[in-house]
Formats: C-alpha cells, structure tokens, sequence
C-alpha cells in the first residue's frame, strides 16, 4: 500500500499535518494520483495506531502535526530497500478485455485495438504537452527537486502509454499473421499476395 | 486559413497486373500553417508514398497534391523543381548533408540553386542557423559535428527561405532519446511560428509531439487522434 509509505517518507523531512502532506505528495507526482484530505487523516491514523508516526500537538490555527517515529523510519527505509513486487502482475482490464475479444464469437477485435490505440495515442499527446508546456518545462525543473519528481512521473505515464501502442501494434501484427496462415489453409493453390487486408476484413 | 499542404482523394499505384500494389488508396489529408501532424503505420503502409507525393517527388495515380493551394501536377517538372526549392524543406532520417560543404554552404545551396546572390544565401544560412541553435558551428564540417547538430544543420536547411512546408521522414531515427527529443522540439517550434510540418514515425512517443496524428494502414487512413487547429474549424463552419 503506497500511500501509507509515501506519507511516511515524507515526514522524514520533517512534521507536517494532513493538508501540508497532501500538498507534498502531490508536489511531486502532479495530480495523477489525487489522494482526498479524508484518506490523507485516515491513514495517519492508522499509522499512529501502528507506532510508526505520533502526534506532536496542534499548531495555532489547531491542525494536528506528525512526525514519523523511530518504527516509522525503519519501515521507510525497508520500503525503500525492497523492489515494488511483480510477483502478482496488477490486473490490466486491456489485456483481459483482448483476450475474451478475441475468443469470444462475434467481436470485432481490429475494431477494439484500433480504437484504444487512437485513445492511448490522444492520451500520450496530453503527456507530451504537459511535458513541453507545464511545469516541468521550466528551466526551474532542473534544480527543484519536487519538479524533477514530478516531470519523472511524466515520463513514466509516456513510456507506459507507449509501450501499450506497441502491444496494440503487435496484437494486430500478429493476429493479421494468424488470419493470413487460415486464409492459405482454407484455400489452398491461391497466392496470398493476391488479396488485400480489405478483402480479408470482408470475409471476416 | 488553407491549408498548406493538402492532399485530394489520392491513389499511388505502383505497377500493373499480378504485381499492382497500391500503395495509398483514396486518401484526403492536410496540414495547416502552424499545425504538426504526425503520420504513424506499420512498413508497407503508405507513409513513405504520402511523404513523396506531398514532396513533388512522385505523382499521384489519381487524385491531387497541392501546396499552397497550387496542384503540382499543373506545374510540369521545371515548376515543380522550384517549389521544392522554394516551399518545401525535408529532413531525413541519414540527415543527406554535403560532406564537403560546410553548415553554412549547405544551408545556403537550396537558395544559391533559386538564383540568390552567394551573399544574400550566407546571411539567410547564418541567420536560420541561429534559429536553430547552432550559429556558432555555421563553418564546420559535417563530419565535425555530432549527429543531432547535424539534424539540427538539416532542420535549417530545410526551413531557410521562409518555406512553409517541412517534411520530416523518421528525422529522430538515428539519434538518441534526449537529442531526438532536441529535434522534435525544434520542429515543433518551427510550426507554431508558423510552418505545416508532416513527420513520419514508427515512434508513438515522437508523433505525440504533434497536433494530429494520422494512421495508415494498407494505404487507407484508418484513424486519426487530436485535433484540428482552431483556424481550420472556422474554415469548415465557413464552408457548410
């Protein structure tokens, strides 16, 4: 669970209060994963019911202050220590949604891949804008650390969203292959080079 | 606003009989001033075709190319060499600098070759150098220069002369992520002051530099993804 150890990691840097943490995470990661003020004091309060941070009274305007505890420390730098699993790949709805299209009768699968590829593209497009417009374009980018965080965030969303492109160009490639090999099998004596993709998307 | 490039219904047939490859089929696409579009498809799909055609260098089967409202085919081979002097750049994947020339000189070739007097033509040289970046290796050689300021040498060529139309074919292939990125920020620069540009890609993360990004596939248009810049939709509510 990240946001229990990303707020832990932040009070390494000194106490804060629930709002000041929000502020922070969000400082770094832009507001690709917005986290509410509500799931920022629920979990300090489990954290504090765990020893791993502890209250140190309110400051003037009566906002509660954390600072992380020693038991909180060794759990940021075990968190740190330890690769992120990939034991459990998380569930990717695009992966499952083309593997029941192309099993499942009657599904028009070119349909599906390219009309993803056209989203993840126009998403990809977003990435790129922010990249070259926002934040973390200023000159500025370079010597903020929070920007460099942010702006590594960014680039992580574009080589993920590219590397799903390519999936979706592999997955047709090969399923193009796939219906091509039935089609000389069906027919034999006819030459493939023959026939165009229109013409096989009919018969499909 | 029109667009600076424009292609009309086009089909490239390469061959006849058993051997015909149709290489685009039926295809309509355009770029503005100030609009980048990006033009994505497997080998084989037509993007090399589209480039050369936008480029005066092939001539559609059917259809119509026109740049800056003029259809190439009107202008017979001597008119269309000029345009391609005057109004149109390329950028290369291999960069195609002259390796005895220097920045400078090849820079200023395509305006020497128009007619220019060899002064006018270095001053221009210099002064899109600069545009670029890289004023102060105006006399190095290409071999003296690493491979992004060479595309960099490329991308001033391409753009010296108040040419609007910039063709780009994989211009970021043989360089690395960073300079690559250098490259597209440059061309992108180039068309929000105004140029069109077109630059064909395998990479989804360099076509999403661009305003739109085109799919081909088998020589059709299957896709496009982005939008069309503010101008050209007053222009299609102007023509309803």
């Amino acid at each position: 669970m990240s946001v229990r150890q990303a707020l832990l990691a932040l009070l390494e840097q000194g106490p804060m209060y629930g709002y000041q943490l929000r502020a922070e995470f969000e400082r770094r990661t832009g507001s690709t994963w917005p986290l509410n003020v509500g799931q920022v004091y629920t979990t300090l309060a489990r954290l504090e019911r765990d020893g791993l941070v502890e209250g140190t009274g309110t400051d003037d305007e009566g906002h509660v202050i954390y600072r992380v505890t020693e038991a909180g420390e060794d759990e940021v730098a075990a968190w740190f220590t330890t690769p992120v699993s990939r034991s459990h790949p998380p569930r990717d709805e695009l992966a499952i949604k083309l593997a029941l299209a192309v099993t499942v009768p009657g599904v028009d699968v070119g349909a599906v891949i390219q009309g993803q590829r056209t989203a993840t593209m126009a998403a990809l497009q977003d990435y790129t804008r922010l990249k070259r417009t926002g934040r973390a374009a200023l000159p500025g980018a370079a010597t903020d650390p929070a920007d460099l965080a942010w702006s590594l965030v960014l680039d992580s969303l574009v080589f993920a969203a590219e590397a799903e492109i390519r999936w979706l160009d592999h997955c047709e490639a090969r399923l193009r292959r796939v219906a091509a090999t039935r089609d000389d099998v069906r027919r034999p004596g006819e030459a493939p080079a023959a026939e165009n993709a229109t013409d096989k998307a009919a018969r499909r | 606003m029109s667009a600076i490039l424009e292609l009309a219904d086009v089909t490239r047939i390469h061959g006849s009989g058993a051997t015909e490859v149709r290489a685009l089929r039926a295809v309509h696409f355009h770029a503005h001033a100030g609009e980048l579009v990006a033009v994505m498809g497997p080998s084989g799909s037509g993007k090399s075709t589209l480039l050369t055609l936008a480029g005066g260098l092939d001539q559609p089967t059917h259809g119509a190319v026109r740049v800056e409202g003029v259809d190439l085919a009107s202008l017979g081979y001597k008119g269309r060499a000029r345009m391609r002097r005057t109004s149109i750049g390329y950028v290369f994947q291999d960069f195609n600098l002259i390796p005895a020339l220097t920045a400078a000189e090849n820079v200023a070739l395509p305006r020497e070759l128009d007619g220019a007097r060899a002064g006018v033509a270095r001053r221009a040289a210099l002064q899109a150098l600069e545009e670029v970046g890289i004023g102060e290796l105006a006399d190095r050689f290409p071999d003296e220069m690493s491979g992004g300021q060479q595309q960099r040498v490329a991308i001033a060529r391409a753009v010296v002369g108040e040419r609007r139309l910039i063709l780009a074919d994989e211009p970021t292939g043989a360089l690395d992520t960073d300079t690559g990125e250098e490259i597209l920020r440059l061309l992108r620069a180039r068309c929000d002051a105004g140029a069109a540009g077109v630059l064909v890609t395998h990479e989804a993360r360099h076509a999403a530099w661009a305003d739109r990004v085109v799919f081909l596939r088998d020589g059709v248009v299957v896709d496009e993804s982005g939008t069309d810049p503010a101008e050209s939709l007053l222009e299609s509510d102007a023509a309803r």
